[in-house]
C-alpha cells in the first residue's frame, strides 16, 4: 500500500510538471486491485500476473497498483487517479469496476483500459476473462466420485453469471457420475470475508456436505474442512497449504501471459479493443495438481480436462434443462453459445435451490 | 440435536469478537470519548496476534501480543485526541485508515503462514454431555473471557465508585473536573482499555477463528462493535443480548440458506443487521428513559487552569 501510494504520488508530480516527458520514455502501466495482493486468491493472482509482466518487459515500462479498491462509484475516483498519474493502459480486475471504468474511458479517449470479468466495452476498453465454469466442470466431476454423502456444498459469493454458470457447470458434470447427487450452496454476499466463509463451511458440513467449493477468495473455506476431515476445492489460487490431505485440486488464475501480450500490443502500437474469453486451450487458468484422490478419479480428471483442452468436451453441451424443466434453447449449434454462458441466470434441473432474485 | 449444537457453537464463535470489541468501545464511549478507530485497532492486533504466535508457538503470548498492539494503537488516538483536543471523529478515522495500513505491513511476512488454533477446554464427562457439553463445557479461552470481561466490566461500572467517576466524566467532564477528577488522565485509561479489547478481538480472528492471518481479515466487524455500542445505548447487557443475536442471525441465515428456503440471499445477508437493529430499539424503548448517550460523548474537553 504504502510503495503504491508514493508511486502514485511521484506518479502525480511528475504528470503535473512540465518535465512529464522524461518519464514518457518507459509506458506506464496501472492496475486496480479489489483485495489486498496479499490475500492469497484473486487480487494475490492478478498481482502474479503483473510480476510476470515486469520480468518481462520490465525495461520497457513501470506499473503502478492501488489494492483494496472498493467496487462502485468509488472506483472512478481510483481510476482516474492513475490516468492523471500517467498510466496509458489500465488494468481495472473486477466485474463490479465495470461501469466506473466505461465512465473514465469515455472521459480519457487516448488512455487504454482493460476489465477483467466485465462485458460493456468502447473503443478504448477491452474485456478479458477466463471460461472458469471449463475447470468447475472438471471439479464436479471428482466432486461427484469423492463424495460419500451424496451431498456437496457450494459457497457462492454474489448471484452472478459467472458464479451461477460455475454451479451449473459443477452440478452437470456431477450428475453425469451420479444422477442424485444434491448440492448445498450459501451465497455469502461479500468476495472476502474469512469468517464468514469459514462459518457457510461451517454450515455446510453441519448440514451434511463432505465436498466443499468456493467461489469466495479466502482460504478459509480450505482450512474448515481440513479442520472436519472433509474434501474442498481452492479457489484463484494453490490453497494446498491450507489443506494438505483436503485439496483435490483448484483453479489457478495465470494472468501474466495475457497481461505481456496486451502490453506488447501496447508497445508496439497495435492495441486494439477486444474480447478475450480464453479457456483451459488459450492457458488463462489452469488446474493445480489433482490430490488426494485415487488414481482412477485422476486419471478421470486428466481426461476431461484434456477433453476440454482439445474442445471435444463442452460442459454446456445440449441439451440443457434449466430448473423449471424446460430445455434451454441452443444458440450455439451443439452447445450453449458464449453469449448464453456469460448471461447466465437460472439453475439447471436437479438443483433443488431457487437462484436469489429468480 | 448435533446440528444443534454445531450452531451454538459456531454463534458462540462468530459473537466472541464482536462482545469483546463492543465491550471495549462501551467502557471508552462511557468515559466520554468517541473513538471510531476499532476497525483499525482490531486488525492490528489480529497481525500482531498471529505473529506473536508464530513466533513463539504460544496462543496466549500471541492474545497478549494483541492486546498490546491495540493499546499502542489507541495510546496514539489518545495522544491526538485527548492530548492535542483533535476532533475524535476525525482522528477515529484517521486511525483506523492507519490500522488496515500498518497491519499489512506488520502481516506481509505472515501471510501464508499457518499455526496451530487456540485448544479447546475439555473436561471428561462434561464435555461429553449430548447438545450442551460443547456448548459449556469445550469452548476456547477467548470465549469463557469474552463473557468474563462485560460481567466484570458491568459490575466495575455500576457497582464501584470508579466506576461511576467514569460515567461522571462521560456525562459532565466540567462537573468532574470542578470535583477534583483527573478527567483526562481517566479518559486514556478508558481509551486505552478500549484498545487493548479490540486488539484482544482482532487477535480472536488468526488464533482460534480461521487461524491464518490476511491483510482486511477483520472485514467490517469494528464498525459492527461500533454500531452495537449504540444501540445497546451503552449498556453492557443489551451488549450481550446484541452481540449474540447479531452472531446468531448471521449463522442461522447461512444454515438457512443450506435448507434452501427460498429467501432471497440478499435480504438473509442483511437480516443480522436488521434483526439486531430492531431488537435493540425495541428493548431500549421498553424501558424509559433507556437510551441515553453519555452526554459528553465525543466533545473535547480542555481543563482550564
Amino acid at each position: 500500500m504504502r510503495k503504491s501510494l508514493l508511486a502514485l504520488a511521484a506518479g502525480l508530480l511528475l504528470a503535473g510538471s512540465v518535465s512529464a516527458a522524461s518519464a514518457a520514455d518507459k509506458l506506464k502501466v496501472g492496475f486496480i486491485y479489489l483485495g489486498p495482493i496479499g490475500d492469497l486468491g484473486w487480487t494475490y493472482q492478478h498481482d502474479v500476473g503483473r510480476q510476470a509482466l515486469v520480468k518481462e518487459l520490465g525495461d520497457k515500462i513501470e506499473t503502478t497498483y492501488l489494492e483494496n479498491v472498493p467496487e462502485g462509484p468509488d472506483a472512478e475516483r481510483a481510476i482516474e487517479q492513475l490516468v492523471r498519474a500517467g498510466n496509458k493502459l489500465i488494468f481495472t480486475t473486477s466485474f463490479g469496476y465495470m461501469d466506473p471504468t466505461l465512465k473514465v474511458a469515455k472521459k480519457y479517449p487516448n488512455v487504454h483500459f482493460e476489465h477483467a470479468t466485465g462485458y460493456k466495452r468502447d473503443k478504448n476498453m477491452s474485456t478479458y476473462s477466463a471460461k472458469w465454469y471449463q475447470g468447475r466442470y472438471i471439479q464436479g466431476l471428482i466432486a461427484a466420485k469423492m463424495s460419500k454423502s451424496g451431498v456437496l456444498g457450494y459457497i457462492g459469493s454474489f448471484p452472478i453469471p459467472e458464479v451461477v454458470s460455475g454451479i451449473n457447470a459443477t452440478i452437470l458434470a456431477a450428475q453425469t457420475i451420479n444422477p442424485n447427487i444434491k448440492v448445498k450452496i450459501i451465497w455469502a454476499n461479500t468476495w472476502f470475508d474469512p469468517g464468514k466463509e469459514a462459518d457457510a463451511a461451517k454450515a455446510l458440513i453441519d448440514q451434511g456436505a463432505d465436498v466443499i467449493m468456493q467461489h469466495t477468495d479466502s482460504p478459509a473455506a480450505m482450512q474448515i474442512a481440513s479442520e472436519r476431515g472433509k474434501l474442498a476445492f481452492g479457489q484463484d489460487s494453490e490453497m494446498i497449504k491450507f489443506g494438505p490431505k483436503t485439496q483435490l485440486t483448484s483453479i489457478l488464475d495465470t494472468w501474466g501471459p495475457y497481461y505481456i501480450d496486451r502490453v506488447k500490443a501496447e508497445l508496439a502500437g497495435t492495441w486494439k479493443s477486444e474480447d478475450t474469453w480464453g479457456g483451459l486451450d488459450s492457458h488463462m487458468f489452469a488446474m493445480a495438481p489433482y490430490t488426494n484422490m485415487p488414481d482412477d478419479v485422476k486419471k478421470m480428471a486428466e481426461d476431461a480436462q484434456a477433453a476440454i483442452t482439445a474442445g471435444k468436451l463442452h460442459p454446456f453441451k445440449c441439451p440443457i434443462v434449466a430448473q423449471d424443466g424446460k430445455t434451454v434453447e441452443c444458440k450455439g449449434g451443439a452447445n450453449l453459445d458464449d453469449g448464453q454462458i456469460l448471461g447466465m441466470n437460472f439453475y439447471v434441473k436437479g438443483i433443488d435451490d431457487k437462484l436469489p432474485g429468480k | 440435536m448435533e446440528l444443534v449444537e454445531a450452531i451454538i457453537l459456531a454463534v458462540l464463535a462468530a459473537s466472541t469478537p464482536l462482545l469483546i470489541a463492543a465491550t471495549g468501545e462501551l467502557v471508552t464511549e462511557r468515559s466520554g470519548v468517541l473513538n471510531l478507530g476499532v476497525e483499525g485497532m482490531m486488525i492490528v492486533g489480529a497481525a500482531c496476534g498471529f505473529a506473536g504466535a508464530w513466533l513463539t508457538g504460544s496462543i496466549l503470548i500471541g492474545a497478549l501480543f494483541g492486546i498490546v498492539a491495540g493499546t499502542l494503537m489507541s495510546l496514539v488516538f489518545a495522544l491526538m485526541a485527548l492530548g492535542l483536543a483533535v476532533n475524535q471523529v476525525a482522528t477515529g478515522l484517521a486511525l483506523t485508515i492507519l490500522g488496515i495500513g500498518l497491519s499489512g505491513l506488520i502481516g506481509a511476512g505472515f501471510v501464508g503462514e499457518r499455526i496451530t488454533p487456540a485448544v479447546h477446554l475439555y473436561i471428561p464427562g462434561l464435555t461429553d454431555m449430548p447438545l450442551i457439553g460443547r456448548v459449556l463445557f469445550g469452548e476456547d479461552g477467548f470465549v469463557y473471557f469474552s463473557i468474563a470481561l462485560i460481567i466484570g466490566v458491568w459490575w466495575f461500572l455500576y457497582r464501584t465508585r470508579a466506576g461511576l467517576i467514569l460515567r461522571a466524566c462521560g456525562d459532565n467532564h466540567v462537573s468532574a473536573h470542578a470535583l477534583g477528577y483527573p478527567v483526562l488522565r481517566i479518559r486514556t485509561f478508558s481509551v486505552m482499555f478500549g484498545g487493548a479489547c479490540a486488539g484482544l478481538a482482532g487477535a480472536y480472528l488468526p488464533l482460534a477463528y480461521t487461524p491464518f492471518f490476511i491483510p482486511g481479515m477483520t472485514a467490517g466487524r469494528g464498525w459492527i462493535a461500533l454500531a452495537l455500542v449504540v444501540f445497546a445505548s451503552w449498556r453492557p447487557g443489551r451488549l450481550v443480548v446484541g452481540a449474540y443475536l447479531f452472531g446468531a442471525v448471521t449463522i442461522l441465515q447461512l444454515h438457512a440458506q443450506g435448507w434452501g428456503v427460498g429467501i432471497p440471499s440478499q435480504f438473509m445477508s442483511a437480516l443480522p443487521y436488521l434483526a439486531t437493529v430492531i431488537v435493540l430499539v425495541l428493548l431500549s424503548r421498553a424501558r424509559t428513559g433507556g437510551s441515553t448517550a453519555p452526554a459528553a460523548l465525543g466533545t473535547v474537553f480542555v481543563p482550564d487552569r
